[in-house]
């Protein structure tokens, strides 16, 4: 490994420690002094908080430990002397801890040497400091000197009470610092690195400039960061409270100041600290000091550390383009200029690398970065020159251009498919554009949808990210093992369309059909219409599926559809064949290239099919005949009848109870069922009048678009609306609007909807239908909410699970998990129940 | 025909990952809706509230059931019947009021002669149970009414008497509120309870053990153990997507299951188990409760090893999943 440059950079581990006093002034590169930062000319004062021992943060200022300017000067710790020691507030609570486990007289550690000595004993296999906690609280005097130990009290958010007497900071360090060592380890602390009064702060760390740097406002007026003001304050009270000491102040005042000096601090590291009130800017606003930095979303930890900001990343309004592939992505020229893939010069092309370098139109270079990793930008001007002095080792950034590898991503990236890796195609036009197969697993729409894309930088990453990422290889969702990346919509009517029964194309229809798809082979023609030869739709989407497919399944109209050798025999293509059946088993027998082929070309020529034949939907689709009309009015009026009459059997007590429920629920159940039952025979009369010549019944029954319901609701009655999944009760006293008599509890005073949306609903209607309407959305809110939090959680917990080389799974620390992955060590991405099956009942078994 | 090493799970796969997020995509597709089982018990959660549930391995659901299969000899209609109302936990105030007298520092038991036949049980039953569970001393007025006299006098003493006399198992299974006789979609006969309770139920002889339900998931580890509660985590998570139509693998719900019963005991997702326990300091500190973790990690003296996701993504190094576990080290020429 001595020779690997990478692994000698690697960090191994990170080392978690407290600071002792002499060691924050060992690092300290300033003792600060003046409670000030900038003099009049507005230069920073020597011994101020901003001096430039500590870094600079100025343009032109040279940091006077290092000598590095803004950017190559890291920034160095400063400190305050604290004429007083003050109580770290995030360590009061382990402070009341020592303070409890120890003796007041002796410091020693409140258990029997013998007891001790078995801990100590049990420490030495594994960690635990559990059962001394436990065992502590029952001791009333010190088994050491004998003293009896008075209750500490704390008080938050920093003082102790030993009895009746209140500890100063002093007291709590001197205690602190008695306990022994080996006390300490006892109790699960490490005293190499964290002795107990360190925690109690007579050197404070200041910060360098770089972590708090103020910002000039236009006006040229300084603006100085929260946690410089906060600093400042903590130096008046600081040098205050010393003059005061020296001028032999009374006691009363000096303690005063001292705990005003304990306020700064305790605000300084956390200005949420409970029970005391947080620190205010000049306009009112809390301050955000050290804790809150680094707490919560917006913090350090998960803004700037789990989450990094890139470059070579665009973002734009997306846009449908059936004609690109599913694995390309359309990148509009603007944004192709402003992407760049750098290029390494080497023997090999470096004629071509000059060439590039000297384009004057839109692939063009746009940095020439020289061995000595200065960075040239190509201009009009020096573009001659930078071709002449280009030499191997240089490295030149070119524009975005065709074919280059991008990963496309939109967000919320809820799984991993969230993030894909496309080829570029570079269109004229301002937004991306996709293919509508790949928008299932980026949940993408168009209707305003903005996605990112990110350009890889470096071979290695392209490479992985075309092997691992690519569309095609995505077609298969892994959570399911089925497909994802699939037709829909207007793909799945077309395929109907093309290869139902009965339709044929003459020579030149046939050859329209198949250039879409990029065919020049016209098939023989399998049929003859008086006299001249005609190609079915079912062989025209054939020529898409490759040969040696042979299928059989059940469609979702209950058809038997068969595939022999890539020719469909007989059957029509839905949604269920197009998406499981066909992209599924191609994907898996043929690999993910033909799959990809299979889906470009069968959603184009079925696009290509379906605007031939032309394909709407209107109002006339959910006008219903008057017969029908009479028919739905019919059920309505039973079904109101009944529960009308169900109303009657319940107040006369005459209702029969079901078993477990009480009266009123039984009521309840049974008109809800009645009235769904009103609204299913609606949709026999809806299905039974408008039937399959109907454009959105044919799209529910063949799993294009929408469902019978949608069809119900705008042609027959919308039906029951439902809060809380109960009938709507809730209003005025005993009945849910003002047009309904009190205790009215028949069909439409509680919500039932008798009216279509073609033919309107009645204002009470309205109401009870936005009732519903309401209650849904405000559930869809939650629900986002608490699924992104679970799904984080998720995620936390299992992010370290890996398949090891044994095919185990074991977490970070090499516990297992499973001994084999799922139980089979199968991927679901690569197997279906049926290949499983297959592999099982196979003689050839492993 | 296909090999079984073709279809091998990848080595380095992060399997973690691809679980959690197939089981938490679809969460924003799942509905909050709440099932009703007849008689029983309502606003049983399902969807995403019974899925959060599960995951967070409570020590008790919401609203905990069971379905309890009965012995060869049990399986018609009035037997079952019997079974049922025996296992029905009858509490005192159940079948009487009970108020107290604050003045007079008693507490009156006033039953309910109708109630009382109905579950089978005389005054001189409740008696008895009043008087062993020693809440204070009982003596019986009047044909239905019991005084009782708690052993503390202060006013809260009384009410906590009440509360407990209230609450007093006099017959059945302790936590079965309710049990009602029903059948399954085979129109086999069985009971389905409120409450769960698998340790007593399966002491009776009416029952068959071999398949009783319960959809508590500790008590399924506290009876039959770590293996039986992974199973349980594995069924109860794929029933709620299953009632949702939602696809997916059982391998994800397996991977799932096994973290949460990796070390012995079910753990919940989340900051007081899992992820609360990692190793990586920096891990635990961009999960949640970050300031904790610090101060914590400082005065121990801890060591971050950085060999989690987390903790190498904070300090930008490649992350040990995938590609990133292999390592190549090239030998220079000398």
């Amino acid at each position: 490994m001595a020779n690997n440059v990478a692994a000698d950079k690697m960090i191994e581990k990170i080392k978690f420690s407290l600071f002792s006093p002499d060691m924050v002034r060992k690092m300290s590169a300033a003792k600060i002094s003046v409670p000030d930062t900038y003099n009049e000319d507005g230069y920073p004062i020597d011994g101020g908080l901003v001096d430039q021992r500590m870094g600079v943060i100025d343009p032109g200022l040279k940091c006077k430990t290092c000598g590095g300017k803004i950017r190559s000067c890291p920034g160095h710790f400063a400190h305050i002397e604290l004429v007083r020691p003050v109580i770290h507030p995030e360590f009061a609570k382990v402070i009341h801890f020592l303070l409890k486990a120890t003796c007041e007289k002796c410091h020693r550690l409140l258990i029997p040497k013998k007891q001790a000595e078995e801990f100590a004993a049990a420490l030495e296999e594994e960690e635990t400091s559990g059962d001394i906690i436990s065992s502590i609280k029952k001791v009333g005097a010190c088994p050491y000197c004998g003293a009896k130990q008075a209750d500490v009290k704390f008080e938050k958010p920093t003082t102790f009470v030993v009895g009746e007497k209140q500890l100063l900071p002093t007291d709590v360090r001197d205690m602190l610092a008695e306990i022994p060592d080996g006390d300490m380890k006892l109790l699960g602390f490490d005293p190499a690195f964290a002795r107990p009064e360190w925690v109690v702060l007579t050197a404070l760390m200041v910060p360098p400039v770089t972590v708090r740097p103020s910002i000039t406002l236009e006006t040229g007026e300084r603006s100085e960061d929260d946690l410089t003001h906060k600093l400042v304050d903590i130096m008046r009270i600081n040098q205050r409270l010393e003059a005061n000491i020296n001028a032999g102040a009374p006691q009363l005042i000096i303690e005063d100041l001292w705990e005003l000096l304990q306020y700064h601090v305790t605000t300084y590291f956390n200005n949420e600290t409970a029970g005391i009130p947080p620190a205010r800017h000049r306009s009112g606003r809390p301050l955000k000091t050290l804790l809150q930095r680094l707490k919560g979303k917006e913090g350090r930890f998960r803004y700037n550390l789990s989450g990094k900001r890139v470059n070579f990343s665009a973002r734009t309004v997306i846009s449908p383009d059936p004609m690109i592939s599913i694995n390309e992505v359309g990148v509009p020229v603007k944004v192709a200029e402003e992407l760049s893939v750098p290029v390494k010069v080497t023997p090999w092309n470096i004629e071509e690398c000059k060439k590039m370098v000297l384009r004057t139109e839109f692939p063009l270079v746009n940095y020439v970065i020289r061995p000595d990793a200065k960075r040239k930008k190509v201009t009009e001007k020096s573009r001659q020159e930078l071709s002449d002095t280009l030499e191997v080792g240089c490295t030149i950034e070119r524009q975005l251009g065709d074919g280059d590898i991008v990963l496309f991503n939109r967000q919320p990236s809820l799984h991993r498919i969230s993030i894909m890796a496309h080829r570029v195609r570079i269109m004229p036009g301002q937004s991306f554009r996709l293919n509508l197969a790949v928008t299932p697993p980026y949940n993408a729409d168009f209707d305003g949808d903005e996605m990112n894309l990110h350009v890889p930088q470096t071979e290695e990453a392209q490479v992985e990210a075309e092997v691992l990422m690519k569309v095609q290889g995505q077609i298969i969702s892994p959570r399911h093992g089925h497909a994802i990346i699939k037709g829909q919509e207007d793909h799945v009517s077309g395929a109907f369309f093309l290869t139902r029964d009965g339709v044929t194309y003459d020579k030149r229809g046939a050859c329209d059909v198949l250039a879409i798809a990029g065919i020049t082979e016209l098939p023989k023609p399998d049929m003859t219409e008086g006299g001249k030869e005609r190609w079915s739709g079912k062989l025209l989407f054939s020529q898409l599926l490759p040969k040696g497919l042979d299928l059989e399944y059940k469609s979702k109209l209950g058809e038997a559809v068969k595939i022999r050798n890539g020719l469909l025999v007989s059957g029509t293509i839905e949604s269920k064949g197009f998406e499981n059946e066909l992209i599924e088993r191609i994907a898996r027998k043929f690999g993910p290239d033909a799959a990809r082929g299979f889906v470009d070309d069968a959603t184009k020529i079925s696009l290509y099919a379906i605007s031939r034949h032309g394909f709407s939907v209107s109002l006339e689709n959910y006008t219903l005949p008057d017969a029908a009309m009479k028919r739905i009015a019919d059920i309505c009026e039973n079904a109101k009848k009944e529960v009308d009459g169900l109303v009657m059997q319940y107040k006369k007590r005459t209702l029969e109870r079901l078993p477990g429920r009480s009266l009123k629920e039984t009521l309840e159940e049974r008109i809800m069922e009645v009235l769904s039952k009103a609204r299913n025979a609606c949709g026999k009369v809806v299905e039974e009048s408008l039937g399959m010549t109907n454009t959105s019944i044919l799209m529910a029954k063949i799993g294009a678009r929408g469902s019978l319901l949608n069809a119900i609701q705008m042609g027959a009655m919308v039906g029951q609306q439902a809060v809380r999944s109960k009938r709507i009760y809730r209003g005025y006293k005993k009945r849910p609007l003002l047009h309904y008599k009190r205790g009215d509890i028949g069909a439409e005073a509680r919500g039932f909807v008798i009216s279509s949306f073609t033919k309107g609903l009645t204002p009470e209607e309205f109401f009870f239908h936005s009732m519903g309407g309401r209650e849904s959305l405000v559930n869809t809110a939650i629900r986002t909410a608490r699924s992104g939090y679970m799904q984080r959680r998720l995620i936390n917990a299992l992010q370290d699970l890996v398949v090891q080389e044994d095919r185990s799974v074991r977490d970070s620390r090499g516990t297992m998990v499973e001994f084999v992955y799922g139980g089979d060590g199968l991927d679901p991405m690569k197997v279906s129940k049926e290949l499983v099956a297959e592999m099982l009942t196979s003689p050839e078994r492993e | 025909m296909v090999k079984r090493k073709d279809v091998m799970i990848d080595v380095g796969e992060a399997v973690g990952i691809v679980a959690a997020q197939s089981i938490g995509e679809p969460g924003t597709q799942m509905t909050m809706r709440t099932f009703h089982y007849a008689g029983v018990a309502e606003q049983v959660p399902t969807g995403l509230p019974r899925l959060i549930e599960i995951v967070d391995a409570r020590r008790e659901p919401k609203k905990p059931l069971m379905n309890i299969y009965l012995a060869k000899a049990f399986r018609d209609e009035e037997k079952a019947k019997a079974v049922a109302e025996a296992i029905e936990e009858v509490s005192l105030r159940k079948i009487a009021h009970v108020v107290e007298d604050f003045e007079k520092k008693e507490v009156y038991v006033r039953l309910d002669p109708q109630l009382m036949g109905y579950e089978g049980m005389g005054i001189g039953d409740v008696m008895a149970i009043i008087k062993k569970s020693e809440i204070g001393k009982a003596e019986q007025q009047g044909e239905n009414v019991i005084m009782l006299k708690p052993k503390a006098g202060s006013l809260k003493a009384i009410r906590r008497s009440t509360e407990k006399l209230r609450d007093l198992h006099l017959k059945g299974v302790k936590g079965l509120s309710k049990a009602l006789v029903t059948r399954d979609e085979k129109g086999e006969i069985f009971i389905r309870t409120a409450g769960s309770n698998v340790s007593e139920i399966l002491k009776l002889k009416e029952v068959d053990p071999a398949r009783v339900y319960t959809n508590n998931i500790k008590e399924v580890d506290a009876v039959f153990g770590i293996e039986a509660a992974r199973n349980a985590i594995v069924f109860e998570a794929n029933q709620v997507l299953e009632m949702q139509k939602l696809d997916v693998d059982r391998r994800h719900l397996n991977v799932l299951a096994d973290a949460m019963c990796m070390d012995g005991q079910v753990k919940s997702v989340g900051r007081h188990g899992l992820s609360g326990q990692k190793a990586s300091i920096l891990a635990r500190a961009a999960f949640e409760e970050t300031i904790k973790h610090l101060i914590n990690a400082a005065i121990k003296g801890e060591e971050d090893r950085l060999v989690g996701v987390t903790e190498n993504i904070i300090v930008g190094q490649y992350i040990p999943v995938g590609t990133g576990i292999v390592k190549l080290a090239m030998q220079r020429k000398k």
